[in-house]
């Protein structure tokens, strides 16, 4: 767990409302089953990571034993255990994305954000992370900032967005060179 | 019933077995790893794999439920390359560290190796490594040598109930850990260690002191309690280096509570080893006949409503024995047993008992627990009580503090008056007991020592009649007691009626009792005996002996033979692993000599005649028989005073389960222990 921490943890209204309708999911005896989306929550709340005090937040709610819910943290890739910036970057570097130049992704990350992925830089604003393939093998390479795809990338583009997101101007969203769905590169159906 | 054929032989097997049980009924030995009889299925190792005919891969055959007129083989080549296929992966990451490894000559994933493995390993890849996790003063971890059996996880949610230890992370990163590394609060923590079959929990304590096979292994009985658990001491040379449970379903199933198996370090600090004689207030050593002809004096010199004799909690039965005896013979009324202090006018055995017996308590459909702290005062019956509460869904209910007893329970609050109201009626735990056919009660000592335990007897009784407690098939009622020397000790008649205690404590204080003879009586109120002189016979040099006069150097129970009564009523052979120190002698042998040289003949002269006396004068207690129903007695024999229970707090006895006597206070893993739990809590 991260030496970093805050004091202490609970739901926001939001997150409240957020999480009564994960439980509603679930029978009475099973609130366990509500952990993935609780903790999600919690991690929304807390900034993009997970910090001691929510996770036992969590497992309170949940009547869960504390390495219960740990074990689960630990086990996907999508909880952070660390703090991670406004805009968490995950670059995928998976095969098909490394077929189609991930490393020159990566390149532009290290210049523009920092030199050492998880490091939190620009005033809180970017943390940036080598993650596996997320699914989006058609249209490679792409990152992940937050909750959006950006996908056909290459250097400049990369670092485009990036800029971007620095001078607080607006994003373009998805495939970066207009290709429509997973069409051909042409959008040839 | 079910017909199968296992390696082409033909058994009929009962319709609930795994394939792997069955295979074992049919007496083929199938190698395994993460399954354990006493703990649920994981079926992650693959160790187990056999072929079924029909089916197109070898199955796991400790998850599989036999099918009628399966076909199982387990010599074929394919499943031999199976497990070498497993053996092969399970070795890839494992360090092969064997040699400076505590685990070897114990270790399954060794002995398998030889038994199953290839020989050889194709991997040339770094191994990984996992870094040492902190698990407590008592379980030393290698995480690099773990295979991920998650045995040790299961035994902690299942058996222990302190939901602790975890599989953190994922695939090759995949660790054991407790949450944050904290120490695992549980009397049972260290089993973990018996139950890894690696060496990735192995004992702390005992790191790097032996290999198995130096040691000298005896079966014998453990005293830490009244459970009177089933243990194996394993000595080297004179000193005891560990304990290790036996397997025993009636009593212990495979577990053992951390101080019994780790008090033992006790055995080797602050040991008696010479008689020592107090001369002007300062104990000095001495021969044991001029120790002897002193206590002699002494008991000549005074009369005999002078004396009072105590005895402790570790003593052996044939001691008590002839403690009583001795008694008798010098004609002192004034002797007890119950260092606690206890109001109940005892008549008879089922009084005092665990009547229900510990294995039956997976028979009873509603439990009532009456100021005891089971988890501290005996952590193997409240494993039990757990095991059937998750299993059955007991109804439990608590009256007394409410503390973690590791199940969940109904608290009834600490009033004692709410007895009178689940009696007439009003209280809504009366609804279960009424319900139940097979209720148990369980009653702990801390009821016994108070001024009002008649009274609250009196209802207990009559909760009793009202409810099933008692039938041809069953007996519900339990004394739990949490001396391993005190079933015993009553069963001989080592006490008086009425709080005997507090009389010899007053008699002391107005100079009317003036010796006493201290048979390892270590829990006594010490500042209310100062006046009298104390000849202490006993092991260690803790409390008893700091405040005594005379003192007699004795064996702890790893150092003799002897015979113990549990809580239940049963009697158990405790055999000599090792010798006692110095010129300490064994117990009996000491009241013996005192008796002869005070030309009292009985013509004792060895343990197995000393023995054919006890029986022959004791013959019930050699009868126990773990199926008879204890009949019904009456609790009381005349009708007590109701009471209102005004001081109605409970108290429990056992304030620090790490340091109740004294072997446990010298040992200095009990302290770590201790400390630990202390700094948990803060
Ligand atoms: S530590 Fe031992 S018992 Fe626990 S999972 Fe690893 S090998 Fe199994
Ligand atoms: S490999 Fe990058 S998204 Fe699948
Ligand atoms: S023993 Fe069957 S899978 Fe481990």
């Amino acid at each position: 767990m991260s030496s970093i921490q805050n004091d202490n943890f609970s739901f926001d209204e939001k997150s409240q409302g957020l999480a009564k309708i994960a439980l509603a999911k679930y029978p009475n005896d099973r609130k366990q089953s509500a952990v993935m989306p609780f903790l999600d929550i919690a991690q929304r709340q807390n900034g993009g990571w997970l910090s001691q005090p929510s996770i036992e937040y969590v497992a309170e709610q949940l009547e869960m034993p504390f390495i219960k819910v740990w074990e689960v943290v630990t086990f996907y890739t999508m909880y952070n255990t660390k703090p991670v910036g406004k805009n968490f970057v995950q670059v995928c570097t998976t095969t098909p994305c490394w077929l189609r130049g991930s490393e020159n992704i990566v390149k532009a990350c290290k210049e523009i954000i920092s030199e050492n992925q998880c490091d939190v830089a620009h005033n809180n604003l970017f943390s940036w992370m080598e993650v596996e393939c997320l699914g989006a093998c058609v249209n490679a390479p792409m990152i992940q900032i937050n909750d959006d795809f950006y996908e056909d990338l290459d250097y400049e583009s990369t670092k485009n967005i990036l800029q971007s997101l620095i001078d607080n101007k607006p994003l373009k969203i998805g495939s970066q060179i207009g290709r429509l769905g997973s069409r051909g590169a042409n959008n040839a159906q | 019933m079910k017909k199968i054929k296992v390696d082409n032989k033909e058994i009929e097997v009962d319709d609930h077995l795994t394939i792997m049980q069955a295979c074992e009924e049919a007496g083929k030995e199938i190698p395994r790893f993460c399954y354990h009889d006493k703990l649920s299925i994981a079926g992650n190792c693959r160790m187990c794999l056999v072929e079924v005919e029909g089916a197109p891969k070898p199955v796991a055959s400790c998850a599989m439920p036999i099918n009628e007129g399966m076909s199982i083989r387990t010599n074929t080549e394919k499943v031999k390359k199976a497990r070498e296929g497993v053996m092969e992966f399970l070795l890839i990451n494992h360090p092969l560290d064997c040699p400076v490894c505590d685990q070897g000559g114990e270790c399954d994933l060794q002995d398998q190796t030889i038994a199953y493995g290839a020989g050889h390993s194709r991997f040339n890849e770094n191994k990984r490594s996992v870094k040492e996790k902190h698990m407590g003063p008592l379980i030393k971890t290698y995480m690099t040598r773990c295979i991920h059996c998650t045995r040790c996880i299961r035994f902690a949610e299942e058996v222990a109930g302190v939901n602790e230890i975890g599989a953190v992370n994922r695939g090759e990163n995949m660790e054991i850990s407790t949450y944050l590394e904290k120490t695992i609060d549980s009397e049972l923590s260290a089993n973990v260690i018996d139950l890894c079959p690696v060496g990735a929990l192995t004992s702390k304590p005992y790191q790097f002191e032996a290999r198995p096979w130096e040691l000298k292994k005896t079966e014998t009985i453990d005293v830490m309690d009244a459970v009177g658990s089933n243990i194996r001491v394993d000595t080297y040379g004179w000193k005891v280096k560990r304990v290790l449970p036996r397997l025993n379903e009636d009593i212990n199933e495979e577990w053992i509570s951390d101080k019994t198996r780790y008090a033992c370090d006790g055995l080797l600090t602050q040991r008696l080893d010479e008689p020592y004689i107090r001369i002007e207030n300062k104990l000095t050593t001495s021969s044991w006949s001029h120790a002897l002809t002193k206590v002699t004096d002494l008991l000549n010199e005074y009369k005999a409503d002078e004396i009072a004799f105590l005895t402790g909690d570790l003593c052996d039965l044939e001691t008590l024995y002839l403690f009583k005896k001795l008694a008798d013979q010098l004609k002192i009324n004034n002797i007890e047993c119950r260092q606690e202090g206890c109001n109940i006018p005892f008549t008879n055995q089922t009084q005092y008992s665990f009547n229900t017996k510990i294995a039956n308590i997976e028979k009873s459909d509603c439990l009532i627990i009456v100021g005891s702290n089971v988890r501290q005062e005996a952590p193997i019956i409240n494993a039990r009580i757990r095991k059937h509460k998750i299993t059955s869904n007991l109804p439990i209910a608590v009256v007394g503090e409410n503390l973690d007893l590791t199940y969940d329970f109904t608290h009834l609050g600490d009033d004692l008056n709410v007895l009178s109201s689940i009696l007439d009626g009003s209280h809504e735990f009366s609804k279960k007991l009424e319900a139940a056919n097979n209720p148990m009660i369980i009653i702990g000592n801390s009821i016994l020592n108070r001024d009002d335990s008649i009274s609250i007897f009196s209802i207990i009784e009559q909760l009793i009649h009202k409810f099933k407690f008692f039938h041809e098939s069953w007996n519900g009622f339990n004394v739990l007691q949490i001396a391993a020397a005190r079933t015993g000790a009553l069963n001989l008649g080592l006490f008086k009626q009425g709080n005997s205690l507090e009389k010899i404590y007053q008699s002391i204080e107005q100079n009317k009792i003036k010796l006493i003879i201290s048979l390892g009586a270590d829990e006594l109120e010490f500042p209310r005996i100062n006046k009298a002189k104390v000849i202490y016979i006993g092991t260690h040099g803790d409390r008893g002996a700091n405040t005594a006069d005379i003192i007699l150097p004795s064996a702890a129970y790893t150092e003799k033979d002897g015979l113990y009564v549990n809580t239940e009523g049963r009697l158990q052979h405790a055999y000599k692993a090792t010798f006692p120190p110095g010129n300490a002698k064994e117990d009996w042998k000491i009241i013996n000599e005192l008796s002869n040289m005070l030309s009292f003949d009985w013509g004792i002269i060895d343990l197995p005649n000393l023995r054919e006396r006890l029986k022959s004068e004791h013959a019930e207690l050699f009868e126990f028989d773990n199926n008879k129903i204890n009949k019904y007695e009456r609790l009381l024999a005349n009708k007590a005073p109701t009471a209102d229970f005004k001081n109605s707090n409970i108290e429990y006895l056992i304030k620090d389960f790490y340091l109740t006597n004294a072997i446990a206070r010298n040992s200095k893993t009990m302290a770590e222990c201790s400390l630990a739990r202390n700094e948990a809590k803060d």
